[in-house]
């Protein structure tokens, strides 16, 4: 069953939950994701799910820890900020390997920052955010439908891998308004919770669940090695099984750009801008920003390829590009400092891409295509 | 009395409750120490109502953290100072249950404040244990927000000062005042009597929030004597003649409707 609607990419954010099965939402208002709370606020209650407005953003996190320890699908969202406060939670729960959703619609750092677009939260997201050695998977939507599918899909990767999963979206994603297919995703059968606290009389064996984030007097493990080996296992089939990407006009590029949310479909309109030229431009969207697709990225640097990130924030995936392609090719950027207009609505748009898109392209030729290199 | 009926005496008398998990008090806790007299309390307390099987502990970070081993029951450890916030979410979702928090001075009161406030405004429908043992227990007797006026700890060397570090925090009181409140006392465990009124604030409690009416507290005196640097005697002595004073005993709520 699916149901065609006009709704923004926060909207369709608690559609996707709705249907992936979200049992509770926890979350304090915070811009530019207000939308997200206000919809949860709206919606859930109506349909006999859980509803809390926390007292803070340390309130959303600890509340998503308590339910989804009780085995509830939960999420909460926020931004910057509010973000940064929920970090050592994640960790907490990266340790205790509870599933959980958590979007953070990025707003303009650093500190309070302007509340309105940029994608400056990618390292903190990317690199786990709190302390202590863990990674999350990191959707990275960049329509309103990506915002539907992918909260279902983070659903289901928290679940398959007790863990918590990321969607990195931003205020322009958030806010744009699209047609949306709200269309329920079977993504396969999950692992089943018998590890949840819910009483001891609600377990088959009548014995005790203990939920717990350290490996200490009662640990789960003998050892602390122990508990990092599994981790570290866990963190190696998420690198193998679930890198994600969206590849646009690959088949002959040469010229490649690298680009997420926003940024994306602004690359996307460079390509195409280029492609009118004759240039061989193409797009490599990464959908999962941790896992990153560097093998993708990689090959095409080893065919000589070069590359252009285009990204809202002072650089910071660009060095995850520069990682993949390993020196081999050329690595450019177009950043937040590239904006139409240096305020907090500026943006990057696609004939300053394409400018730079040109200048490459003029000293390619120049310096001599060389295939292979 | 036959030997047989006095031993079943004892075992009603001073048994180990069931809910009771064994041999966990002895390597976990420093002699003289009163959380697992709590931990029985509330073992005890669950046992009368039968509510064993449907209670759901709730800890944060501190030696009251170590509980989560101690009772046979659905148990989680989270992180520092936000087992309000845990249990809030838990009980939403099983409304059913009985879902208790147990916290020391600072888990709750200092760096615990926010979800504290958070579910006192809310009203949530569960049960707050907080243990006053006047300092940080697991992390050496800093000064704790409930350290009494001169008490000397790691942390205020010459003895707590009101000009630079303030005045102990009452709990019972503090949280007596929120309308979301139904129940608010404070216990003690320095003997046996002080010991089985401790025990029946838990469980009053406990009914409380199995009624649905409100937010439901109890904070018990708690001896510390490694930090306190005293004996387990002397440390007894020590709760009756100065924090007693300063933190009396009783019920400050208990109200069957909130409005």
């Amino acid at each position: 069953m699916a149901e065609r609607m006009f709704i923004e990419g926060n909207e369709a954010i608690g559609w996707g939950a709705k249907i992936a099965g979200c049992q509770a939402f926890f979350g304090y208002p915070i811009t530019p994701q207000n939308e997200i709370t206000e919809w949860f606020a709206r919606e859930f209650p109506r349909a006999g799910r859980v509803f809390v407005q926390s007292q803070s953003e340390l309130g959303s996190i600890n509340m998503v820890y308590g339910a989804a320890a009780a085995g509830a699908r939960v999420m909460t969202s926020t931004s910057g900020p509010g973000w940064s406060l929920m970090q050592e939670t994640m960790s907490h729960m990266a340790n205790a390997e509870l599933p959980c959703v958590v979007v953070d619609v990025q707003r303009g750092g650093p500190g309070g920052g302007p509340i309105r677009h940029a994608q400056q939260d990618y390292f903190q997201c990317t690199r786990g955010g709190g302390h202590g050695d863990y990674r999350n998977i990191v959707l990275a939507p960049a329509s309103s439908q990506e915002c539907c599918d992918l909260t279902q899909l983070a659903f289901y990767l928290a679940d398959k891998y007790r863990n918590p999963v990321v969607i990195l979206s931003d205020a322009i994603i958030g806010r744009l308004r699209e047609i949306v297919e709200v269309r329920e995703i079977d993504f396969g059968p999950v692992p089943n919770k018998d590890w949840a606290v819910k009483g001891k009389a609600g377990h088959k064996d009548g014995r005790r669940r203990i939920v717990e984030h350290s490996s200490d007097l009662f640990g789960r493990d003998p050892d602390y090695v122990t508990l990092l080996r599994r981790l570290s296992q866990k963190i190696r089939q998420m690198q193998e099984s679930e890198v994600r990407y969206e590849s646009y006009r690959m088949e002959d590029a040469t010229l490649i750009l690298v680009a997420f949310g926003y940024t994306a479909r602004v690359a996307k309109e460079a390509v195409n801008l280029s492609r009118a030229q004759n240039i061989k431009a193409g797009l490599i969207r990464p959908i999962t920003l941790w896992p990153f697709p560097y093998e993708a990225i990689r090959e095409k640097a080893h065919q000589g390829a070069q590359f252009l990130v285009v990204e809202d924030s002072l650089g910071q995936m660009v060095e995850d590009v520069r990682f993949a392609v390993e020196g081999r090719g050329e690595v450019q950027l177009v950043s937040i400092l590239d904006r139409h207009i240096p305020t907090d609505g500026g943006m990057i748009l696609p004939d300053k891409v394409l400018a730079k898109i040109l200048e490459m392209y003029a000293a390619q030729e120049t310096k001599g295509y060389e295939p292979g290199r | 009395m036959s030997q047989e009926g006095k031993a079943v005496i004892r075992e009603m008398v001073a048994g180990r409750p069931k809910l009771l998990v064994p041999q966990t008090a002895a390597f976990v806790y420093c002699p003289g120490c009163h959380q697992p007299l709590v931990a029985r309390a509330v073992a005890e307390a669950l046992e009368e109502l039968g509510m064993g099987d449907r209670a759901i502990g709730v800890f944060g970070i501190g030696c009251s953290s170590f509980l989560v081993g101690m009772l046979d029951i659905d148990a989680v450890n989270g992180p520092h100072g936000r087992p309000p916030d845990m249990a809030t979410a838990i009980k939403h979702i099983y409304p059913d249950n009985l879902v208790f928090t147990v916290q020391g001075d600072g888990d709750l009161l200092s760096i615990g404040a926010d979800p504290l406030l958070g579910a006192l405004t809310r009203a949530e429908k569960i049960t707050l244990i907080m243990l006053n043992n006047a300092v940080y227990g697991t992390t050496g007797g800093q000064m704790a927000p409930t350290s009494l006026l001169g008490q000397r700890t790691t942390t205020t060397p010459e003895g707590r000062d009101p000009a630079s570090a303030g005045f102990p925090t009452h709990a019972a009181e503090l949280i007596a005042t929120f309308k979301g409140v139904v129940y608010s006392a404070r216990g003690a465990c320095n003997n046996p009597y002080n010991y089985q009124l401790t025990r029946n604030y838990i469980k009053t409690a406990f009914e409380k929030q199995m009624k649905g009416l409100g937010l439901s507290f109890v904070e018990v005196l708690s001896a510390c004597p490694s930090n306190w640097r005293m004996s387990p005697l002397d440390s007894l002595k020590w709760i009756e003649e100065k924090m007693i004073p300063e933190f009396p005993l009783g019920e400050f709520k208990n109200t069957d409707r909130i409005e």
